[in-house]
This record gives structure tokens, C-alpha cells and sequence, in this order.
């Protein structure tokens, strides 16, 4: 439990001092997600009816973006092997990793959603079925993108391969996060998607841990 | 509180060593001496069980896993040594007492560098907090591959010190390095072609 809290604080500690790497991701997202109105017309009928893909794909691409670094400095600079040294388990390190990724990524995009979804003239019933969802995937996103930056680690330019590995553990959860945006515009019942979502965070809550800290053996295993 | 027996490891198509047998006791210093490339570090990581392509029988018994001072050093760049040296001791679920850390901070010559980042201290400045896991904590084997390199006249003979003293109180060494080692205690050889 101290090597978890202690970690946890280590790696807001990391970021904090150096905050380049947390906020790349998310001044991508709100990029990304101005340009929509650019290029395609300050239409608000039009970009209303697209905003949930646009604004979950930005998503998807700021988390990928922020993958890569998840194990890669820890790993270069020898605490990783320190980790499966010590006889402490590597999985209680790969949760808080876990839950400092989220805090670091996860949570400032579901805080940047409401902006993001202003940006595309969604309606509040639209931007709280945004903010919702993403608030139940970007967990999601962190562990199963944990596990393709586990097993790229070692490798120099991990970068494309994480995307390549992690991009269709992300297809289920986008389709269902879209559809509940649209439902919830269209006034419908949402609480099914909320289900699905739940569902497959705990799905992924209780499988990437083991996958990633297995991934983290193998990796120092050099 | 280690014993070896027939280890052998290939890599990459190359035999690095076979049929290996030894032993270490407490209060002995085994050191591990052989050209570059000639697998020293692979033996080092192979008996810490960080390496596992190998086979033979290696057998540890310690209460405490060894510490390991290895090439990556273990060290973030952007936290202070103090930081660092208390997260040597989170990892190993030691209760570090804060007096022991200041202590090793000022036998490692760091004195007035406690908040400064690793980041900005040199090389042997950064492998001197590293060495200072071993001053913090009491675990009875220590595993170290190249402590020497980048350290300085004062810090070698520090260094020499603080191996004699853990050998005085009944703990084993295993160190890879090509500087001879000077302390008076017999100091056996492993030599790796």
C-alpha cells in the first residue's frame, strides 16, 4: 500500500516539475477540435450532428499521445528493474501507475470536455452525455493502452506500434460511447450504453493489471 | 547466502559462460573480473534473477533481497536526492529513518545538494545517490556491477571503506569491475573469459 501511495506521489511529483508531457496531449485535443469549425463551416446544425465522433476520436488520439511515455522513462532509467527487484509486487506498481496516468490524462480531458463540446454547439443534454461517457472510457483508455505501452517499452520508437496494438481494444468502447452521445441528443434512454461502459471497465480493470505488469517482467528481462 | 551451481547462459548466439559453480558466504567479496563483453553484467542479472535465459541451480538464502546497483542506475532525473534516496527505501518496504538518509547524503560527499535535481548533478555525482541505497538500508547481500566508474580519488577510497565495513558486519559483496579492490579482507576472483 506504501509502495502504491508513494508511487502515485512520485510520478504527480514527475509531471508536475515537468508539465510538458501532460499537456501536449491536451493542447492537441483542444486543437484538433477547433479545427473542426474551421474546415468544415461554423455550420452549428452540421458539426452538432458530428461533434460526438469528432471530440471522441480527438480523445482517442490525445490518450494514444500520452501512452507511449507511460512506462518508457521509468523503464530507461532503471527504476523499473529496481521495482522487479524488490520483492514488492509489480502489480500494486502498475495500479498506481494506472491511477497517476489517469489523474494525468483522463481526468484534465473529461474536465476540458464541456469547452471542447461548446467549441461544436452541442446542446446540454449532448455535453452531459459527453462529460459522462468520457468519464467512464478515459479509465478505460488508460489500462488498455497500459498494456501496449508495457510491451513496447523496450523497444526505442514505441510510439506507432502502441497505436497499432491498442487502436482495436479501443473500437468497442468508441462505438459505445458515441452511440450513448447520440441517444442522449436524441432524448432517449441512456442508461443501457452507461452499462456497456461499466461493463468493460471493469472488464479491462480486472485483466490489464496482470497483462501489464507480465508485459513489465518480460521487458526488464534483458 | 548464495550458491551457484552449473550456470550457464548464452546470448545472442554466444556462449558467455557454462558450468559456473561457486559460492558466497557472509563476510566475502566475490569479484567478478573478465573482458568487455564478456558477460559480467549478464552474470550479475542473471543471479538477481533479472535475466532468466540461462540454466543451473542459483540459490539465495537471505531474508532480504539483494540491492543492485546496475548500469541504469535507478535514478529520476526530476527528483531531488532525497526523494530518490526514500524511494530506494519504499521499494525495499523499509522504514528508512530520515537520519539515516541525511547521514548517507553527507558520507557521500552530496552535503548541500539535498534538494538539487539529478538532473543537474554530474555523472558521479548521480552514481554516488545510487551507491547511497546501500548506506540506508540493511540488507545483508549487495550486488553491484561497475560502482567505480565516474567516481572520483575521494569517493574510491569512501567506497573501499564502506565494502569493508559491510564485510565486517557479515554481509556478502558480488561486484563486476575492473579496478583492483583494496581492502584487507581475502577477496576471491571470478574471472569470466
Amino acid at each position: 500500500m506504501n509502495l502504491f501511495f508513494a508511487s502515485v506521489q512520485r510520478d504527480l511529483l514527475v509531471h508536475f516539475r515537468h508539465p510538458s508531457e501532460v499537456l501536449n496531449p491536451l493542447v492537441f485535443f483542444i486543437v484538433v477540435i477547433s479545427l473542426f469549425p474551421l474546415g468544415i463551416g461554423p455550420e452549428p446544425g452540421q458539426l452538432k450532428e458530428i461533434a460526438p465522433g469528432i471530440v471522441w476520436v480527438a480523445a482517442l488520439l490525445a490518450t494514444l499521445m500520452s501512452m507511449d511515455s507511460m512506462f518508457r522513462s521509468d523503464f530507461e532509467d532503471g527504476s523499473l528493474e529496481q521495482v522487479v527487484l524488490s520483492e514488492q509486487s509489480t502489480f500494486t506498481f502498475v495500479l498506481a501507475k494506472f491511477v497517476s496516468h489517469w489523474l494525468l490524462s483522463g481526468l484534465p480531458l473529461v474536465l476540458l470536455m464541456p469547452l471542447a463540446a461548446l467549441l461544436l454547439f452541442l446542446d446540454e443534454a449532448g455535453v452531459w452525455a459527453l462529460t459522462l461517457s468520457l468519464l467512464l472510457v478515459s479509465p478505460t483508455l488508460s489500462l488498455l493502452g497500459g498494456i501496449g505501452a508495457a510491451l513496447t517499452v523496450g523497444l526505442p520508437r514505441g510510439g506507432l506500434l502502441v497505436t497499432i496494438l491498442v487502436m482495436p481494444l479501443y473500437m468497442p468502447v468508441l462505438v459505445f460511447a458515441t452511440a450513448m452521445v447520440h441517444a442522449a441528443e436524441a432524448g432517449s434512454d441512456t442508461i443501457g450504453y452507461v452499462y456497456w461502459l461499466l461493463a468493460i471497465l471493469f472488464g479491462s480493470l480486472c485483466l490489464a493489471p496482470i497483462a501489464t505488469a507480465a508485459a513489465l517482467n518480460l521487458a526488464t528481462d534483458q | 547466502m548464495l550458491q551457484v551451481l552449473k550456470a550457464g547462459c548464452e546470448r545472442d548466439g554466444r556462449l558467455l559462460f557454462e558450468d559456473l559453480s561457486f559460492t558466497l558466504a557472509p563476510g566475502e567479496l566475490l569479484q567478478v573480473v573478465g573482458g568487455n563483453g564478456s558477460g559480467k553484467s549478464t552474470l550479475l542479472r542473471v543471479l538477481l534473477g533479472l535475466y532468466t535465459d540461462c540454466h543451473g541451480d542459483i540459490e539465495w538464502a537471505v531474508d532480504k533481497a539483494p540491492l543492485y546497483l546496475g548500469h541504469r542506475l535507478g535514478i529520476k532525473q526530476s527528483l531531488t536526492v532525497i526523494e530518490n534516496l526514500r524511494w530506494f527505501g519504499v521499494l525495499r518496504e523499509e522504514p528508512v529513518k530520515e537520519f539515516r538518509i541525511d547521514e548517507a547524503v553527507y558520507k557521500l560527499g552530496l552535503a548541500g545538494f539535498e534538494d538539487t535535481l539529478c538532473a543537474y548533478l554530474s555523472e558521479g555525482q548521480r552514481k554516488r545517490v545510487a551507491l547511497g541505497q546501500f548506506l540506508i538500508m540493511d540488507n545483508p547481500c549487495w550486488v553491484m556491477d561497475e560502482p567505480f566508474s565516474a567516481i572520483d580519488a575521494d569517493g574510491l577510497s569512501f567506497l573501499m571503506a564502506m565494502l569493508q565495513e559491510h564485510l565486517d558486519s557479515n554481509g556478502g559483496i558480488i561486484i563486476s569491475t575492473h579496478q583492483s579492490i583494496t581492502i584487507d579482507r581475502p577477496i576471491n576472483t571470478l574471472a569470466l573469459q
